[in-house]
């Protein structure tokens, strides 16, 4: 699940170093800095307000930043967003971000944008981790439950055939059974080898998938810690109301 | 990641419904051309806004951005023609094409600018866009002949074969209203279409997907562009003769009933809007003095029992059609 095979002289795979961002006078995400290996499943974990989806979209340029992001070793503090995607990072935002008039099979074929002569392939395995959408295949992702549409988010962004996939609490007003079976399809895509950077505030689920976290709260990261160092939420609880 | 498992990316085949708005077209072009010369007259403005329309729709419909300026290229294209044609001599088609690419530089350089904005702000600036020009062909006096108008303009014609009479006009009006139809239907189910639908749907989610959107809207609003210039064009060459108030803002608000009426995103929508808003008020006209409260009443009517426009309709019977199935 997390990187096993890396050495402390490897490249990280996604490294940001002193990002922060700003709406209008209130810095909203302070100097902050992280990294995720290849192949690793990190998640951020911290209160509501406490800066998660600004830091996500700082690091997509979603939202203007300041600061270096490096993506294995290149600097792509500069790149806009939709230029990210070509180099194979993918956010799933939070709320999904879904094109609710649009079918299944179309949401899914612009996920496909950059990789078109792959789209069907790609479809493919979309549909073999998620066969309830080929079932829902030309139902309006709009008129889909909660959880479906969940999965046509992370589905989409699959078709972007990512090396790294960002997805911002996609566990959101969902059922704990749904959750915790779309939080355990992202294992399984991290055992693909698709690295992971996952913004949850629901922690239990958040410590079942990752072996790294880190913490942010108030715009900043305030701890980083190994899952298998956390003994009880309690451990958790003090970032929390830092 | 790999998969033997694929599925097509195609919808299935077109059905031979899709077909019907062509027929559609055709009858209603047939019964002009058996009918009064008035009536070739107010059928051939229908298919000219349905060219306008067509390009607005790209631009508002399939893209989803705001824009009340596109009368501004329309005018382009006709004063482009009618100066070109009347004053140089051009053969009308030439003349149609060069204003095209004058329309397109023009939104080129006024879009790169302009399309950073979003929502009102949007629509204020090409709003204004609109006035400017409005204000050009009135005050130019000496390029435009302002309020007076420019006549002599030579109807539609190639290799100096003229179309004299208003029905084969209406012919050529209905070609190319069909082909303008067309190639926006290719575009649509292209990639390319296809990532101005994203744009309309969520454009953080279009950039999170790799879609250029800035590019993109600059190349939708050109688009949009090329249509209003070749109607402008084209509704000089049908009249003759073409006056500021032609360009001005009636033009933006009918083409925005059109365009709402007929169905805002769909291939058919501006031509049903076109046909109907342009029709309409004639075949009301027998309610003589209350006949604007009719046709308002009628389009208010419509546009509350049929809010996605009527080409939406055909998507809900549709659904009914499923759910009947379903049922039995």
């Amino acid at each position: 699940m997390s990187a096993a095979g890396t050495t402390a002289a490897s490249v990280p795979l996604l490294e940001a170093r002193d990002i922060s961002a700003s709406y209008g006078h209130v810095q909203a995400l302070k100097p902050t800095s992280l990294h995720i290996a290849e192949g690793e499943l990190v998640t951020i974990l911290g209160p509501n307000g406490a800066g998660k989806t600004t830091l996500m979209r700082a690091l997509t340029r979603l939202t203007a930043s300041m600061g270096s992001v490096f993506f294995r070793g290149e600097d792509i503090s500069g790149l806009p967003t939709h230029k990210l995607a070509r180099r194979g990072i993918v956010m799933v935002q939070e709320g999904r971000g879904l094109f609710p008039q649009m079918s299944v099979r179309e949401n899914l074929i612009i996920g496909a944008y950059l990789h078109a002569a792959e789209a069907e392939a790609q479809m493919g395995t979309v549909f073999e981790l998620f066969p309830r959408l080929r079932e829902r295949i030309d139902q309006i992702a709009g008129s889909l439950s909660g959880g479906e549409q969940q999965m046509l988010a992370i589905g989409r962004a699959l078709m972007a055939k990512p090396q790294l996939l960002m997805l911002d609490e996609p566990s959101l007003g969902l059922a704990p059974r749904v959750a915790f079976e779309i939080l355990s399809t992202l294992s399984e895509l991290n055992r693909r080898g698709i690295g992971i950077l996952l913004v949850e505030q629901k922690a239990p689920l958040a410590l079942k998938l990752a072996r790294r976290v880190y913490v942010i709260s108030l715009g900043k990261i305030v701890a980083e810690l190994q899952t298998d160092e956390i003994k009880s939420y309690h451990d958790l609880a003090r970032y929390y109301l830092h | 990641m790999t998969s033997h498992a694929t599925i097509s990316i195609e919808p299935a085949g077109i059905r031979w419904q899709a077909m019907l708005p062509v027929v559609a077209v055709v009858v209603v072009a047939g019964f002009g051309l058996l009918s009064s010369d008035y009536v070739v007259t107010v059928l051939g403005f229908a298919f000219i806004y349905t060219i306008f329309c067509t390009g607005l729709n790209f631009f508002m419909g399939y893209t989803g951005q705001a824009s009340f300026g596109q009368s501004a290229f329309a005018a382009i294209g006709g004063y482009g023609s009618a100066i070109l044609c009347a004053d140089y001599g051009w053969e009308p088609l030439p003349a149609l094409f060069a204003t095209m690419a004058l329309s397109g530089v023009a939104a080129v350089i006024v879009g790169f600018p302009t399309l950073r904005l979003r929502g009102h702000y949007l629509a204020m600036a090409t709003f204004a866009l609109g006035l400017i020009v409005y204000e050009v062909t009135i005050e130019w006096t000496g390029l435009t002949q302002g309020y007076m108008g420019y006549s002599g303009i030579p109807p539609l014609g190639i290799a100096g074969y003229e179309l004299v009479t208003v029905k084969q006009q209406l012919v050529a009006l209905v070609v190319l209203a069909l082909f303008g139809v067309a190639v926006a239907a290719r575009l649509r189910q292209s990639r390319f279409g296809r990532a101005l639908a994203s744009i309309a749907g969520s454009e953080s989610a279009a950039l999170a997907l790799g879609v250029d959107i800035a590019r993109y809207k600059l190349v939708a609003f050109v688009i949009a562009a090329l249509y209003a210039s070749a109607a402008g064009s084209l509704f000089a060459h049908f009249i003759g003769f073409i006056s500021p108030e032609v360009f001005g803002v009636t033009m933006v608000v009918q083409s925005f009933a059109m365009l709402y009426l007929g169905g805002i995103g769909t291939m058919w929508g501006p031509t049903i809007g076109a046909i109907i808003v342009s029709v309409l008020p004639e075949a009301l006209r027998g309610l003589k003095e209350m006949q604007d409260i009719g046709y308002t009443a009628i389009l208010i009517f419509i546009l509350i029992f049929a809010p996605r426009g009527l080409a939406g309709l055909s998507a809900l019977f549709g659904r009914v059609r499923g759910r009947v199935k379903e049922a039995a």
